[in-house]
């Protein structure tokens, strides 16, 4: 049995409780010791991709602090997971850092390279579209990317795939950018909508009734722009549909 | 207060319709670019070498120019240095006086772009005519070119048409793509013909030949050249490459990446003077061996400006060429202009999400959404960006290294967001609310619910 620490991005935390609820379900359903660090903030994120991640030592050593000595660290949040691996350091305990670095998984690649799930007992009777989150994409490599010249493999896919009933629909710029892109949906508002609206238009030209996907922060960016145009479309969280799924 | 970027490119907006048709037809050029990468199954190994060959020549730049300098003059060609823009420009000028020659055709080169070549001739008095249909057009209108490949994609067939005709009395109202490009066609012949003096941009320069080798479509660099008395070529100092048997592996990538052609219409190369004729080439440095100085952002000048990461980036398909205020716009303009003025193009690096769709098409591996986020931290490091969003972060810095502040900011902001709404909910104040909902302040946080079903 594995001890996972669960890496609850802020914003989730704060917005989104019912998408740390559900990864949390679903990892122990799956038989992880999962163990929830309570002082865990925030990973720094919001601040490096603004161009300060030089404030970010205060956060690095805190996420340090609670997060040592797991055999997994899981995120419902490729971006989150990707800026840890990528970015956290620690001055005074670089050896726990790069451990840390090393061990950090997003959820669905932890289920599918970890856990090796491959059958869900519950179905899901309806059209999902999936918004392939570019740092999970392209940073994690959780899937294959349509600029390169390689094999195509998609571990969310994989995962969906393996749900009776659902029906999965792609859509035509199967990894375009929602434009969330975290401080750039506000300072480049006008951008950052057009670039959420076009995927949106996909999605509904396939009539799906859910947009899942990874990344909480671009469902976040796509709900807002659904309820505006008080679309029938609803965005849920790909741990909130595997574990509903799973009995 | 918004960036320069983000102002123009709402204004690109504000035309929904225009804005589809933009994106959809660079989205169409990086379709057919993804479709003659994949034709190739060497493609990713092609990559691999164009980007070491570039490694390799960045780190010996030194030796290869000169290499390239003493074989260019072997063979007859005068070679110039220029420590910047202004040096080029002057260079060209001192050329044309002593030829004593007022008319001059130019087949298209960022580099006298950048180095804003057409106004400081046209000040002297003297006629500059872009020979590239693209770039003549946006000359017509006295615009810049919006984009490095295709100059007057921001265009549409009409919007032409009104141009020609204005310019070269063409059928109001006829948008014949056919009838516009003869009558082009026959306004350049003309201008070919008169000029005697000929300028043409480089794709590859080679060390080993002492030669040039310049890629169009329209084949009017050869048209300029070979009719006029004198050409002169100018590069900027990273388009050498070591070796004739390099230059394989660049132009097969060069148009795939760019159009999604197997090969340029034209491929030309240029070793010495015709007999009778002069030929010059200008080598350009301006900001170049800065930027190389720059270790996190050297890797920049291996760029052969295929365009592949324009026509990519889901920004610049949705912000126009004309919003990066800048010679070269899209991705790796953003990463070449802060070297150039970091002070006016702060805003440029931001006007990304980072998604690394630009990073992947790069045939020389430039990796561009790297260098865009390390920018960002050279730039706030350098009190560039506003002092409300360096206030804003290191509250934020702050609030996240503190557990328990954190835990009392998010339930106070759930709560406001809650109970007074209206305090959020403002177009003119709140970017988010303008065109989305917020989300729903739920109760409790996920900290809080874990902690009831732990006691
Ligand atoms: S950075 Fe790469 S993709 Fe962009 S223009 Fe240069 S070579 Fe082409």
């Amino acid at each position: 049995m594995y001890t996972v620490g669960l890496f609850v991005p802020c914003y989730v935390d704060q917005f989104y409780p019912q998408v740390a609820i559900a990864s949390l379900q679903l990892l122990e359903k799956l038989g992880c010791k999962v163990v929830v660090p309570l002082n865990q903030t925030c990973c720094g994120q919001p601040m490096a991709n603004s161009g300060f991640a030089r404030l970010s030592a205060g956060c690095d050593k805190n996420f340090v602090r609670n997060f040592t000595g797991f055999d997994y660290i899981v995120c419902p949040s490729g971006s989150c997971a990707l800026h840890v691996k990528e970015h956290l350091e620690s001055t005074e305990e670089p050896g726990t850092a790069n451990k840390i670095r090393s061990s950090v998984y997003e959820l669905t690649e932890f289920l599918t390279d970890v856990l090796n799930v491959t059958e869900w007992k519950g179905r899901f009777p309806h059209r999902v579209g999936l918004h392939n989150s570019c740092h999970g994409q392209r940073g994690l490599q959780l899937s294959s990317m349509s600029e390169l010249v390689a094999p195509a493999f998609s571990k969310p896919v994989q995962l969906l795939r393996q749900i009776s009933g659902l029906h999965l629909l792609l859509p035509e710029r199967s990894d375009e950018c929602c434009g969330f892109g975290g401080t750039f949906c506000v300072f480049e508002e006008a951008v950052s909508v057009k670039m959420g609206k076009d995927r949106i238009q996909e999605h509904e030209r396939n009539e799906v009734d859910y947009i899942t996907g990874g990344d909480m922060s671009c469902l976040m960016h796509l709900q807002g722009i659904l309820k505006r145009k008080n679309s029938v479309v609803q965005v849920l969280h790909i741990a909130e549909l595997l574990n509903a799924c799973y009995e | 207060m918004s960036s320069l970027h983000a102002s123009l490119a709402e204004k690109f907006n504000a035309d929904e319709a225009r804005t589809n048709w933009h994106d959809q037809t660079l989205w169409w050029v990086r379709q057919k670019r993804d479709r003659a990468a994949n034709m190739l199954v060497e493609w990713e190994q092609l990559r691999q070498w164009a980007s070491d060959i570039k490694d390799h020549t960045l780190s010996n730049l030194h030796n290869y120019l000169l290499e390239f300098e003493k074989n260019a003059q072997d063979n007859g060609i005068k070679v110039h240095w220029a420590r910047d823009g202004e040096e080029h420009n002057r260079i060209i000028y001192e050329i044309i006086q002593a030829a004593g020659i007022k008319k001059i055709v130019k087949s298209k080169s960022m580099l006298t772009e950048e180095c804003h070549l057409n106004p400081y001739l046209q000040h002297k008095g003297i006629e500059v005519v872009d020979t590239d249909l693209g770039e003549r057009i946006v000359q017509f209108r006295e615009e810049a070119p919006s984009h490095i490949v295709l100059p007057a994609i921001h265009l549409k067939k009409e919007d032409v048409s009104n141009t020609f005709h204005q310019h070269l009395g063409t059928e109001k109202g006829n948008n014949d793509p056919q009838y516009l490009t003869h009558a082009a066609r026959l306004h350049l012949r003309e201008k070919f013909v008169q000029s005697d003096l000929a300028i043409t941009g480089v794709n590859f320069a080679v060390a080993e030949t002492g030669g040039i080798v310049v890629c169009t479509n329209e084949g009017n660099a050869d048209m300029g050249a070979h009719a006029a008395k004198i050409h002169i070529a100018c590069m900027g100092f990273e388009k050498i490459i070591p070796k004739a048997e390099h230059l394989g592996v660049f132009t097969r990538l060069l148009a795939r990446s760019a159009t999604g052609q197997p090969i340029t219409t034209y491929t030309s190369h240029f070793h010495r003077p015709a007999p009778g004729q002069e030929m010059h080439i200008i080598l350009v440095d301006n900001g170049r061996s800065r930027q190389l100085g720059r270790d996190d952002f050297r890797n920049s000048l291996k760029c052969i400006r295929c365009a592949a990461c324009f026509n990519t980036c889901p920004v610049y398909r949705r912000s126009g060429g004309h919003s990066y205020h800048t010679a070269v716009a899209g991705p790796i303009g953003s990463i070449l202009n802060p070297n150039l003025d970091m002070k006016a193009n702060a805003d440029l690096p931001f006007a990304s999400t980072l998604c690394g769709s630009c990073s992947n098409v790069c045939p020389v591996k430039i990796n561009i959404h790297e260098q865009l986020w390390k920018w960002r931290q050279v730039i706030s490091a350098e009190g560039l960006t506003a002092p409300s969003k360096k206030m804003g972060m290191q509250l934020m810095a702050w609030v996240l290294s503190k557990p328990a502040v954190y835990r009392f900011s998010g339930a106070a902001a759930r709560w406001i967001l809650r109970t007074l709404p209206f305090l959020a909910k403002n177009r003119k104040l709140n970017p988010w609310y303008k065109q989305r909902e917020l989300p729903e302040a739920p109760k409790e946080s996920f900290m809080e619910w874990y902690k009831k079903q732990q006691s």
